[in-house]
């Protein structure tokens, strides 16, 4: 771990973190590893289904989409094989959970993609691992390696008649092969360009074969539901919200670090007791709830609790649970401006309202900040963004576009203070102090 | 195309990985790692990578081009220096780090220092947002990166030493 643990937090998916060799597979079969597998074998497909269901785990990629849900459509009849793919392709901004996932306990990644398998008859995983790391490709190498020769991947797993083979695969730096549609095209040797849906990837993903879709951390915690329960699971979050999160704290915080806390825990207590309150004593101006496509949320929209459903009617989302919190010298232009640089970027251009609607507002918001912009350009920005949404095969328009809208409404007098050629008054403010 | 016997072996490993008609899915994974070796994605490159997985040179050439670690000509410097300057980055001094990358190494974004050592780019989130500001100099991490630490890695990297030589600042994974 790169940060120290903080007394509140719940440690189910990270229980292993901090024992010595935590990633090899001696460590994980003296603490349950591959007991929730062994017990799913004996368990009917409906009934890990169910169990998944009756957890309340949701897909923790940032959709938060019921994950045994996702699982019941994959169509049993069907002909072809069908797969298993880890979305490892951790790259929303504000993000940095998988990764220490797959570093410090390999193994449990491994199991929550047996169980998948089991649950929906697929015999072929693959974990798409983001290019940029290449250290995790070889620790999961490793664990693949170490669980084929221990006989828990490969034909006739522990003698019960089940096979299973798994394999890592890496990018090359792309954010929109976080996307589940893109990341199946690049996986498949090609542009990451996105597929329009439907057919939904667990009907038609990867090779146009019925294929399931997770990020890490959904995989990951699958065993505990397995081996505790699902009632266990639910009952560690909030209601419609099973279990705990690794929850990204970045920012003006004394203690950036991640925390994994039940699924529900105030934001707030989160920010002050957990990330150790703000920096130099500063006030809290903003926090972003799930990475940088949720709209952002003003100091006094910060008394809420971290699930799903209240932070969507914040009007606002948990998304991948990087939570980046600003204080009150930050420029809200400013922040926009990176935000949407990044976005405008990552557009794969596939889409006309995304590919020139981000750089369109990457000019505005830059004009602004450099002190030349125009009052109606508040309107237009606002009017851009709004043309974006829904209007793209994928998400990133609307990841690109909501945080924008956000800014400028919530923000509206800051976006005003840099009008008529008047410089940015918190770079002016960086340069007095 | 000749490469090193590990390279031919890993291609090996990863053509075997994928079902027998789609070689197609190892054309990103035999890209990375064949750029580390070879220095850059060139045409050769390109051709002998589509003639391995079945596909045409455009087909290569066409993922090449879309995705930003996937360098193109002469490629990135030996050690290639990526600076976040992203949200989670910028708010704790990741934008003034890039500043002075740029000064201390007289270069800007993708540029590369003419003996081809090192190189510099302003990059997305790599994924270090809770120990930000972060740096990787090629595939390794640095967390909580601060001026001193980044003038000491590039003070070294100038001298000709590898990351690893330059004993005051630890990478942080692997």
């Amino acid at each position: 771990m790169y940060n120290q643990p903080s007394p509140l937090e719940v440690n189910v998916l990270t229980r292993r973190f901090r024992l010595p060799n935590s990633s090899r597979i001696e460590t994980y079969l003296a603490s349950d590893g591959y007991k929730a597998f062994e017990k799913a074998i004996g368990m009917s497909q409906d009934e890990i289904i169910n169990e998944v269901k009756a957890s309340g785990l949701r897909g923790r990629g940032g959709a938060g989409f019921p994950t045994g849900m996702k699982w019941s459509f994959v169509p049993r009849q069907s002909p072809k094989p069908k797969y298993i793919i880890v979305n490892a392709d951790e790259s929303e901004p504000g993000t940095c959970k998988d990764r220490l996932l797959i570093e410090f306990d390999p193994h449990q990644l491994i199991e929550g993609i047996l169980i998948a398998g089991l649950a929906v008859g697929a015999h072929q995983g693959y974990i798409y691992i983001r290019g940029e790391f290449r250290y995790l490709i070889d620790v999961m190498d490793r664990a693949i390696d170490e669980a084929y020769a221990r006989g828990y991947l490969g034909d006739n797993i522990l003698g019960r008649g089940v096979n299973f083979h798994l394999a890592t695969h890496s990018g090359a730096g792309a954010y929109e092969c976080g996307e589940e549609s893109a990341l199946l095209e690049s996986f498949e040797g090609k542009r990451g360009n996105p597929r329009i849906r439907p057919p939904f990837p667990a009907v038609a993903g990867a090779y146009q074969c019925p294929t399931v879709l997770n990020n890490v951390e959904t995989f990951c915690a699958v065993p505990s539901i397995l081996l505790n329960g699902a009632a266990y699971f639910a009952g560690l979050g909030s209601p419609k919200n099973g279990g705990t999160r690794l929850f990204c704290l970045s920012g003006h915080v004394n203690k950036p670090g991640v925390y994994e806390l039940p699924m529900g825990f105030n934001l707030m207590r989160m920010i002050n007791e957990v990330g150790g309150g703000m920096r130099g004593g500063k006030k809290l101006k903003a926090v972003i709830p799930g990475g940088s496509s949720c709209p952002v949320l003003k100091a006094d929209e910060c008394d809420i609790n971290m699930d799903f459903d209240t932070v969507a009617a914040a009007k606002s989302m948990l998304g991948s649970g990087g939570v980046v919190v600003m204080d009150e010298d930050t420029c809200m232009v400013k922040a926009a401006l990176r935000i949407m640089r990044f976005y405008a970027h990552e557009s794969c251009g596939w889409c006309i309202p995304c590919r020139e609607g981000t750089t369109w507002l990457r000019k505005l918001l830059q004009r602004f900040h450099d002190g030349y912009g125009v009052k109606s350009d508040i309107v237009l920005i606002g009017d851009l963004s709004k043309n974006m949404l829904g209007r793209t095969f994928c998400p990133l328009g609307d990841a690109a576009a909501m945080p924008t809208i956000a800014f400028v409404e919530k923000f509206k007098d800051e976006f005003e203070a840099h009008l008529d050629g008047k410089p940015c008054p918190y770079e002016k403010k960086l340069v007095a102090a | 195309m000749t490469f090193s016997p590990e390279l031919e072996a890993r291609f090996a490993k990863f053509l075997a990985k994928y079902p027998a008609d789609r070689k197609r899915s190892a054309t990103i994974p035999m890209l990375i790692y064949a750029q580390d070796e070879v220095g850059s994605i060139t045409d050769e490159l390109v051709a002998e990578v589509a003639k391995r997985v079945g596909s045409t040179p455009l087909q290569v050439q066409e993922v090449v081009g879309f995705y930003s670690m996937l360098h193109k000509g002469k490629g990135m410097g030996k050690y290639h220096v990526q600076v976040c300057t992203n949200i989670s980055c910028l708010l704790v001094g990741g934008a003034e780090l890039y500043e002075q990358a740029c000064q201390k190494l007289h270069l800007g974004h993708k540029e590369v220092r003419p003996d081809g050592f090192v190189s510099l780019e302003e990059v997305e989130c790599m994924g270090a947002c809770s120990w930000a500001p972060a740096v990787q100099i090629n595939y390794d991490f640095y967390h909580d990166v601060t001026p001193e630490q980044l003038d000491k890695l590039l003070t070294g990297l100038l001298a000709g030493k590898k990351p690893e030589e330059i004993a005051e600042v630890r990478k942080v994974s692997c």
